[in-house]
């Protein structure tokens, strides 16, 4: 920890000051964002706007419900099929290869371990158009395939960070277990497994997290409005926001951010860490 | 030992399959095929025609794909630097230690966790002209606000401001590049008589300059990638005058809405092109100033 050279008080003070201000600029957005939802019709169209509603109320949240135009049950039942479908395939796959990276001795496998973190450069618009050729060829346009099926073949990013995670146990408990007759798999699946919790509940988090706020692949891959994601159902909602009032927008957007902020509250520490590993070991 | 050796090779083939597997149908595959349908004319109905190097000779003559290249540099040359200053600053503040500290980096962070069509739906409100919560601040202090997405210029700056929001990101990054820095340097600061604004140009910055040049770098493959933003926030999604249509929406028009899809894939080959160009250039400018501690 970075202990502060000298504490002088009113520095921290003004530092103090400096962080109040910042945060509340960085959540005040959505706090109005909540307030607006649960404003009624007219004063949202107030002007100037008044910060918090005068009469609050949940209309915009029940118009949202039985809306028309955006299913909101069936958008979180799709989204969370494709996102538990591709986590599965994600932690999986990229555990399984991880330790075949960290711990298996074989010819070239620094050479592939170096391509595997080059392909972390190629963005995906670069394979956009020829995968959406492959998948369209399979007859998966229209499904949800395409949305999670890649998953099971793991990502560059998860498989970095969890093969430097194995890499960190010590040799020795896998060892004694082959003396005792444990096979790889045993080792993998009794050993490294369970004492890689943490970072699998990292590639876990974020990966869920991907998919929930995944557009553009969605909007590649979908066709017709029973298989929007939440995502795309809002994207949806908005692009026609002539007939869709602010407030019911606004409720629609509350319940999207809501599952992600509980998890975000309920894993912080997990998030923060994760962030910071990533980013440094890269 | 060379059956030993034989197996390991197939063992290790075996764990990493999922791996190599996923890289030749997902990657090295669709790369293959999109650099000849790069070469191709190619309306998605019909079978490709080879074309040669036409794809690319049209994009050099395209006025929309300057445009394109010029809205995604420009905002790169904004966001990335104003970013990369801001998150340093706001790291820094983060890792004093005052009252309520934790409470602040969630309020920082919280941002980042939102999907990028809510961010877009939120701001395109905060932002409205008439009933936006910026203009109505700005009119308190006797400003008289913009029209912030009708305008060329405000529509990008709109951008990249709502970009600052998700800044929290970084910060995590940095501020773990800051409890990296061995406390011993800023005693050995002090003792010398070095002042606060001393000690964080010559132990801070050189000690996260690493962490830097990891963020620069995916900051600079994200700009290249900025597609959902603007494509919620702006109507027809080009924004106003095409002012903030960028390279990925042009190249996802032309793949999905024009089913040009020998054209996109030239375009996407050139971005490519330009990341890994843009990625070296950085790394070689880093190698003077960044330091990597024990190298």
């Amino acid at each position: 920890m970075l202990i502060a050279p000298s504490n002088r008080k009113a520095g921290t003070a003004a530092v103090f000051v400096l962080l109040v201000l910042v945060s509340l600029a960085f959540v005040l957005p959505l706090i109005w964002m909540v307030c607006v939802s649960l404003k009624p019709s007219p004063e949202v169209l107030a002007s100037p706007p008044s910060f918090f509603p005068q009469q609050p109320q949940m209309d915009a949240y029940e118009k949202v419900f039985t809306s028309e135009s955006f299913d909101f049950l069936l958008y979180t039942r799709n989204t969370l099929i494709i996102a538990f479908l591709s986590l599965v395939g994600m932690v999986v796959s990229s555990s399984v290869a991880a330790y075949g990276f960290a711990r298996i001795p074989f010819r070239g496998r620094w050479l592939m371990f170096a391509v595997c973190l080059a392909t972390m450069m190629i963005p995906f618009p670069v394979i956009m158009v020829p995968t959406y050729m492959i998948f369209k060829h399979l007859g998966w346009i229209g499904t949800f395939k395409p949305l999670w099926v890649p998953a099971w073949f793991g990502s560059a990013f998860n498989i970095f960070l969890l093969r430097q995670f194995f890499m960190g146990i010590p040799k020795e408990l896998e060892e004694s277990a082959m003396l005792d007759g444990c096979s790889t798999w045993g080792c993998f699946w009794r050993i490294i497994i369970p004492l890689s919790k943490p970072a699998l509940a990292v590639v876990a988090l974020f990966h869920f997290l991907t998919v929930w706020n995944d557009l553009i692949g969605p909007l590649i891959y979908l066709s017709h409005q029973g298989q929007f994601t939440l995502a795309m159902g809002l994207q949806f909602l908005q692009s026609r926001s002539g007939d869709t009032p602010w407030n019911q927008l606004m409720a629609a957007t509350v319940l999207i951010i809501l599952p992600v902020l509980l998890l975000f509250f309920l894993a912080q520490r997990t998030f923060i860490r994760g962030i910071a590993t990533t980013g440094l070991k890269g | 030992m060379a059956c030993r050796r034989n197996s390991n090779l197939i063992r290790g083939l075996l764990w990493t399959s999922p791996w190599w597997l996923g890289f030749l149908l997902f990657l090295a595959g669709p790369m293959c095929i999109s650099f000849y349908i790069s070469l191709c004319d190619y309306p998605l109905l019909q079978p490709p025609v080879y074309v040669g190097g036409h794809n690319y000779k049209t994009l050099m003559a395209d006025p929309v794909f300057h445009k394109v290249l010029v809205n995604t540099l420009v905002y790169a040359v904004f966001a990335i630097p104003l970013g990369t200053m801001m998150a340093i600053l706001l790291a820094t503040l983060l890792n004093r230690r005052v009252v309520g500290q934790a409470l602040f980096r969630t309020c920082i962070f919280v941002p980042t966790v939102i999907p990028i069509v809510a961010t877009g739906v939120v701001w395109l409100w905060m932002l409205n002209p008439r009933y936006g919560l910026i203009n109505h601040a700005l009119s308190m202090i006797g400003i008289d606000g913009p029209s912030w997405l009708a305008s060329p210029g405000w529509a990008m700056t709109s951008l990249v401001l709502v970009g600052m929001w998700g800044v929290g990101s970084p910060v995590v990054i940095y501020l773990a590049g800051l409890q990296d820095i061995p406390t011993a340097l800023y005693e050995a600061a002090k003792l010398d008589g070095a002042s606060r604004v001393r000690q964080f140009w010559h132990v801070t910055l050189p000690g996260i300059s690493p962490v830097i040049l990891f963020n620069v770098i995916m900051a600079i493959i994200a700009t290249w990638q900025i597609f959902a933003l603007p494509y919620v926030m702006m109507k027809e999604s080009s924004g106003p005058d095409r002012s903030t249509y960028f390279y990925t929406m042009y190249l996802f028009d032309n793949a999905f809405r024009f089913l040009k899809m020998g054209y996109a894939s030239a375009m996407a080959w050139i971005q490519l092109l330009i990341i890994l160009a843009l990625t070296g250039v950085v790394f070689l400018l880093s190698r003077r100033t960044v330091h990597y501690r024990g190298a």
